[in-house]
């Protein structure tokens, strides 16, 4: 078997047997990347010499006898709106094709510490604005499954290096479903911790009260192993929540006998492919044969959710993008005078979705709109809140499709905003509510993956791993 | 008596004594090299989270407790939008919804009134950078640089409600804020470092109308003096508008302290700032208990301490004011009081001498040489007589260049005063003998030549003579001259 194909745990089962080395690993999946990556396009930075020094180094350790934790030597790819020191973050935009962060993000710090080897930076949708990676300023990530499919967005550079074999895991940022519904398209697993449960110090912003950095991996296991790393407080982020951090390797284990597991009724209407509510009923219908008790259950709100959640996320970034003015780092177009410099900047290095979300952004938060549109949308956020807080008294857990459909084709919905952002109706609810949630492979449908979710009461990603370990066990049998 | 009456409410800016900016660990040192006291915080760069200083949240709740302020215990930070150079992130993070401190008040006394100017509101917020231009102005340089050691430095923006009505009230207002915080040591308040700043909202309407007339901003004011008269001006610049039939425009207009104008600077109407609750630093909660430890740390303010002065020391109302004025000058009496407790005799000592040196040398009083233990010990050499009140304001204005002690000098320079009547005799027998005319006025009854003579005696002894003594060996022998 291929080393690029084997879970994180496997592979430091045989850097531990020293049956291969962290260089012979890190030279593994540079070697795919540059077999594969011309056409996944799923990295805007390779970062080959750095990894290899990086290996190097872990081979040194192992060599003098030190014991290896268990990310140690695993490569990882790092979506690009997230810090690293001395390598470019651009998070795919004009605005940023030149900026080299000074100090790594807290998430880069821990990996690094954990000894993770990072290969590269993972395309996105620039700012983390779309749902296809279609909106990079650079090039589109396509699908490993089917190259004219588009990999989801935002995070579809680090969802397609790890479906693909480039990376072994992989970190994203979630705003609306930017983690989970590219691993429901590119078929890996992708989480959305609870907000605030991993520091968001050195995450470029898109959202503030939105945006949460998780993982991608192709199992549960190595979720668990990764969620141990860059999980907890930082007193960098004062947003970061004083939660203690289970051990969640812990959570591993079928028994979900009794455990409560709701349908929200509202994510299996109009718009979703039928086949895909086959699959998730087959799930269901897996999970009580296990003991679970799986019932249907309502959150009513969750029509106004789609709205609400572009309101205040165009909101939040039209003034988190305000930054970008040519004056300190980045793109600067030169004028005579100061106002057209910060014009002609940010009208050159902003691409045109990122222009439209500014523009919506200002207008809600203009002093003419914000009752009728900002506050309006608060109101809705604490109905939705509401909703699951309900749901959570009775039910321990929700399932529902990650996404309405499989992956869609490049080009399908690229001059539908409003279609691409229906796209993430299933996720962005989780993000309004600052709820861990998970996206799970569970079948295909005509070769392309398909994507259930799983939501949890907040600080419970336990949970998650419980019915994500115990749906992965039935798929594998 | 004018027809107009004017409304006038202050915006002040006030810096917090904190070490570190209000969001990052970085210094907050006045006057270091540009762009040396920066971090990814303070530039906004991008990812960057700030993290609330908790000094800071502290001495903005004792300002508001020292302007008699309520307390928010819950409170959050806003964000406010626009766009200029010296602002890193296009935001600035300040409070605009609900301040940390509201509703308080301070009072004033201007002419021998005495008025309560209320407080609106108290909030926290952080300073921009600094831009310097080639030219007069940002439009009109070829190029500017902008310093980023002042950004994310914490400020108290500190909004009075529109109950002032003349400048010298305005600076009234001002010299009293600025001693409330002092005394509460949350500020250094010094006004050339930019550590408190003022903008006047200025307005007039016909006396006895109670809507509000438009009103103008006023900035650039770098003085208390500047903020009266710049305030002054405004409202009889407003008065000769609407005099003239003519309209106040809503605008900010600059003071101009050479030609001591105000002058238009723009008349956009408000801009639409887009204010919202920032999603980066962490609300902020207090309860009730740590506001009341606040509290218990406020030293005694100055209208408190002024009132002692008076209702203890005995001190005048006028002496009390302006001793009280500055927390380091009240201290100042407070240490010569402990060794030399003659109230009245320090204030004069002061007002009179340590205040006009200190005005003379526009100095302030840290700066002079002068302890408050040679203070005393000056007074006590005047009031024992070891040198006369003349003498004694030479060898003051040598304590207050070198420091020395008051005895010392009076040794080195033999200025002890002149005390034995047999020494003295010689000398005023001398003077009479040069002197028969005044002699022969004072006899006939003319009280001025004896002044004369007791001139003569102190000039014969470059001042060391001990004038009360003179006076009454003077008398004593011209009488017995005449009846001899």
């Amino acid at each position: 078997m291929e080393l690029t194909s084997l879970p994180i745990h496997q592979l430091h089962d045989l850097m531990v047997k020293k049956e291969i080395s962290c260089l012979e690993l890190t030279r593994a999946y540079l070697d795919r990347i540059s077999q594969i990556e011309e056409r996944i396009k799923a990295f805007l930075t390779v970062t080959a010499e750095e990894a290899l020094e990086q290996a190097r180094k872990i081979d040194e350790q192992r060599a003098r006898g030190e014991k290896l934790s268990p990310l140690a030597g695993i490569p990882v790819a790092v979506k690009d709106d997230i810090c690293t020191a001395g390598i470019k973050t651009t998070c795919a935009s004009k605005i940023l094709y030149n900026y080299i962060p000074p100090v790594d993000a807290t998430v880069v710090k821990k990996l690094k510490e954990a000894g993770s080897i990072i290969v590269g930076k993972s395309n996105m949708d620039e700012f983390s604005m779309g749902s296809s990676t279609e909106n990079s300023a650079f090039y589109p990530t396509r699908n490993p499954f089917d190259y004219d499919r588009a990999p989801g967005g935002s995070s579809g550079g680090s969802a397609a290096a790890v479906a693909a074999g480039e990376a072994a895991f992989a970190l994203g940022s979630d705003t609306g479903g930017g983690i989970r519904q590219p691993a429901a398209f590119c078929g890996v697993i992708g989480l959305k911790p609870t907000y605030g449960r991993v520091s968001r110090s050195g995450l470029i912003s898109h959202a503030s009260s939105l945006d949460q950095i998780g993982p991608f991996t192709s199992d549960v296991r190595d979720l668990a192993q990764i969620l141990n790393v860059i999980c907890g407080p930082d007193s960098q982020d004062s947003i970061s929540a004083q939660v203690d951090v289970p051990d969640f390797t812990q959570s591993l284990t079928v028994d979900i006998k009794g455990l409560r597991i709701g349908l929200p009724r509202e994510y299996f209407g109009v718009g979703l492919d039928s086949r895909i509510r086959a699959q998730i009923q087959e799930a269901a219908y897996k999970l009580e044969e296990l003991g679970a008790i799986c019932e249907e259950v309502s959150l009513p709100h969750t029509e106004y959710a789609v709205t609400a959640h572009y309101i205040i996320s165009c909101a939040e970034a039209s003034s988190n993008l305000a930054r970008y003015d040519g004056v300190r780092y980045g793109l600067r177009v030169d004028t005579e005078d100061v106002l057209s410099m910060f014009k002609k900047t940010r009208a050159q290095g902003f691409g045109s979705e990122v222009k439209r979300r500014i523009m919506l952004g200002t207008l809600n938060l203009s002093a003419f709109y914000y009752d009728t549109y900002y506050s309006e949308a608060l109101k809705v956020r604490t109905l939705n809140r509401h909703d699951f807080a309900r749901a959570f008294e009775k039910y321990d857990c929700l399932l529902t499709p990650a996404s309405l459909t499989t992956a869609f084709k490049l080009g399908e919905k690229a001059e539908d905003p409003l279609a691409m952002y229906q796209s993430n109706v299933c996720t962005l609810p989780a993000n309004l509510a600052g709820l861990p949630a998970m996206s799970l492979p569970f079948g295909t449908i005509e070769g392309m993956p398909v994507g259930l979710q799983l939501i949890a009461r907040h600080f419970d990603e336990e949970t998650l791993l419980k019915v994500g370990y115990a749906l992965e066990q039935i798929n594998f049998s | 008596m004018s027809k107009y009456e004017a409304v006038i409410g202050l915006e002040v800016h006030v810096e917090l004594k904190t070490n570190t900016k209000l969001y990052c660990g970085c210094s907050t040192a006045f006057g270091k090299e540009p762009n040396t006291q920066v971090c990814p915080v303070c530039l906004g760069l991008p990812g960057s989270t700030g993290v609330l200083n908790r000094k800071a949240v502290e001495l903005a709740t004792k300002a508001g407790l020292a302007l008699n302020c309520e307390i928010e215990t819950y409170t959050w930070f806003d964000r406010k939008n626009y766009y200029y150079p010296d602002l890193p992130k296009g935001y600035q993070i300040s409070q605009v919804f609900r301040p940390i401190a509201h509703n308080g008040y301070l009072d004033i006394e201007v002419d021998g009134r005495n008025k309560r100017i209320h407080i609106r509101r108290a909030h926290l917020e952080e300073d921009p950078g600094k831009l310097t231009h080639s030219g007069s102005s940002i439009t009109t340089s070829h190029s500017s640089c902008v310093d980023y050691n002042r950004s994310g430095i914490p400020l108290i923006e500190i909004v009075s409600e529109p109950e002032i009505s003349s400048g010298a009230e305005a600076k009234a207002y001002l010299e009293k804020l600025k001693a409330i915080l002092e005394y509460a040591g949350v500020s250094d308040v010094k006004m050339e470092q930019g550590s408190l700043r003022c903008d006047a909202n200025v307005s007039v309407r016909p006396l006895g109308t109670s809507t509000l007339g438009t009103k103008t901003e006023i900035k650039n004011m770098n003085s208390f003096r500047a903020v009266e008269r710049a305030i002054e001006y405004e409202i009889e610049r407003q008065i000769e508008v609407l005099e003239d039939g003519g309209e106040i425009i809503q605008e900010t207009r600059g003071w101009d302290e050479n030609k001591g104008i105000t002058v238009a600077m723009r008349n956009k109407e408000n801009p639409d700032y887009r204010c919202f609750m920032d999603q980066e630093i962490a609300h902020i909660e207090l309860t009730p208990e740590w506001i009341e430890g606040v509290r218990a740390t406020l030293p005694e303010l100055p209208d408190a301490r002024r009132k002692r002065l008076i209702e203890e020391h005995g001190l005048p109302a006028y002496d009390a004011e302006i001793i009280t004025s500055s927390l380091d000058l009240a201290e100042f009496f407070d240490a010569v009081y402990a060794e030399f407790p003659d109230a009245k005799t320090i204030s004069n000592w002061i007002m009179g001498e340590l205040l006009r040196l200190l005005n003379a040398r526009n100095m302030e009083l840290f700066e002079a040489k002068v302890t408050p233990k040679y203070f005393a010990k000056l007074l006590e050499l005047i009031k024992k007589g070891t040198i006369s009140n003349k003498i004694g304001k030479e060898v003051f204005e040598q304590m207050f260049e070198t420091g020395q002690d008051p005895e010392r000098i009076v040794k080195d320079k033999g200025l002890v005063q002149i005390s034995d009547e047999g020494q003295l005799a010689s000398i005023l027998t001398e003077v009479i003998a040069k002197n028969p005319k005044s002699v022969a006025d004072f006899q006939s009854g003319k009280e001025q030549a004896l002044g004369f003579l007791v001139g003569q005696v102190m000039k014969a002894t470059k001042g060391q003579a001990n004038p009360g003594l003179v006076n009454s060996m003077l008398r004593k022998m011209l009488s017995q001259n005449n009846s001899g």
